[in-house]
């Protein structure tokens, strides 16, 4: 469902992705990681077609981000770093926002309030303004807007992040829940995310690929925890 | 076509969500209603008409449309928003018009509650309704001008603050470069070919045939021109610097 090729983008002297190419089928639930500007978020962001690659491309659902941005779009629900939002919306105001934004309307606009509401838990603060939330409402309203139009793809982009224990467990539940009948990215930084709901994981650094693999093969093949993997493999490649 | 509304029903309703369209109403009616009774002494002048408060629409323009037009990107930019809303199915022309044409009817409502004005002049005497609805007119395309260029700066920096001096700036220059005083120290050392083409490009030179009654095509032609250029060159800045 998501076919990326050679994606590659500077800002300045700065190369940010390095060429990285991979592909995500329906059922998986990819876990970008990698560390601080290694290259996720910009990466994530050209999927979501909101910066342009320098060269490369990618599909999500066999359209085009170069070609046809506004397809690709539609088809995904994509949850940006800071969960930005209106602050001075309600989250009632923000998420109707969103219905009317992709076309949602009537009795079936309804049905989807009192399905997504609830699964991310902000009944409590519906007709709270969003500036008066704390970072973990935010995250999940930024959820809830992603998860609007039931998109077969998901973009997170740290979707635990600033969440309380119960909260990320519940968050982990939803998308491993979601992942069997779509197609998610993650990225995160916490190692223990990506062994909960993760079904891949490709470890980026300087905006390369240096690993693609399963979370399970990493630990048999490395014999070590993840979190050890992850250092070694991102020290390896900074030394090198 | 539904995203745009969408995005122009967004932003109309976030004026009034926040104390700003309240804030700017009052100052915009208080001013508008001091320059013309006071500034330009409407009842010593003993005539029913609404040129005082007309005449003085521009002044009063170069700081209330920059004010109301800085926020317009430089906020999405700051706050993060813009990566939400063009992540959606928007394109970035559908955004900007949607954003501009919600401030313009934003000003539109401004303009229109200046109506106790039209009520006192025809109270008061028998003025020219087709003076009026010109004036108007011209004041509305006049606010879109001006809202144009605060709409570019504001795509052009993060920082509100900047993107409210640089416009003001830029709405004075085409205002001044009309004014008598400033044509007469000009030609005194520019051609006069280039001093007439400073006052053809000029704001005043537009906003006072239409405030004379007088509505010509190049008049309406200039204000469409600059609205339509300026809002294009909006979209080009977004498109380059969404993400920067």
């Amino acid at each position: 469902m998501i076919e990326v090729k050679e994606l590659r983008r500077r800002f300045g002297p700065v190369v940010a992705v390095d060429g990285i190419s991979f592909s995500v089928g329906k059922g998986q639930v990819l876990g970008l990681l990698g560390p601080n500007g290694a290259g996720k978020t910009t990466a994530m962001r050209m999927l979501a077609c909101y910066i342009r690659p320098d060269s490369g491309t990618a599909s999500v659902c066999g359209h085009d981000i170069l070609r046809d941005p506004l397809s690709v779009r539609r088809s995904l629900g994509y949850l940006a770093e800071n969960s930005p939002a209106y602050p001075e919306m309600t989250v009632g105001g923000f998420l109707n926002f969103i219905c009317d934004v992709r076309q949602i309307k009537g009795k079936d606009r309804q049905k989807r309030l009192d399905r997504i509401v609830p699964m991310c838990s902000i009944d409590s603060v519906y007709h709270q303004t969003i500036e008066t939330l704390s970072k973990g409402y935010k995250r999940r309203v930024g959820l809830a807007q992603a998860l609007m139009h039931d998109p077969a793809v998901l973009i997170l982009d740290e979707p635990t992040d600033g969440l309380d224990p119960n909260q990320k467990h519940d968050v982990r539940k939803l998308i491993t829940e979601m992942g069997k009948d779509k197609c998610i990215i993650v990225s995160t930084h916490i190692l223990e995310e990506v062994e909960a709901i993760c079904t891949r994981t490709i470890i980026i650094a300087r905006g390369r690929v240096l690993v693609d693999s399963t979370p399970k093969e990493l630990k048999e093949k490395h014999h070590a925890s993840l979190d050890e993997i992850f250092r070694t493999i991102t020290k390896m490649k900074k030394s090198a | 076509m539904n995203s745009f509304w969408a995005v122009f029903k967004r932003e109309l309703k976030s004026y009034f969500t926040t104390p700003l369209a309240y804030v700017f109403l009052v100052i915009f009616l208080f001013f508008a209603g001091y320059l013309t009774f006071f500034h330009e002494k409407f009842f010593e002048m003993r005539q029913a008409d609404m040129q005082p408060f007309f005449t003085n629409l521009p002044l009063l323009f170069i700081f209330m449309v920059p004010a109301t037009a800085m926020r317009l990107w430089a906020e999405e930019r700051k706050v993060g928003s813009i990566e939400l809303l063009f992540t959606l199915p928007i394109t970035i022309p559908q955004a900007v018009l949607g954003k501009f044409l919600a401030a313009w009817a934003f000003l539109g409502i401004a303009l229109a509650l200046t109506f106790p004005m039209v009520i006192t002049v025809a109270y008061l005497g028998d003025p020219d309704g087709g003076l009026i609805a010109t004036g108007y007119l011209g004041g509305f395309l006049l606010a879109g001008g001006f809202l144009a260029i605060g709409s570019f700066f504001s795509a052009v920096s993060k920082n509100q603050v900047i993107a409210l001096v640089l416009s003001v700036v830029a709405c004075a220059v085409l205002v001044s470069a009309g004014l008598p005083t400033v044509l007469n120290y000009l030609s005194s050392f520019l051609p006069a070919g280039l001093v007439s083409a400073m006052k053809g490009m000029s704001f005043q030179e537009h906003f006072e045939s239409l405030q004379r009654g007088v509505v010509q095509f190049k008049d309406l032609a200039y204000f469409v021109l600059l609205i339509a250029g300026w809002v294009a060159a909006c979209t080009v800045i977004l498109d380059e610097r969404k993400a920067s």
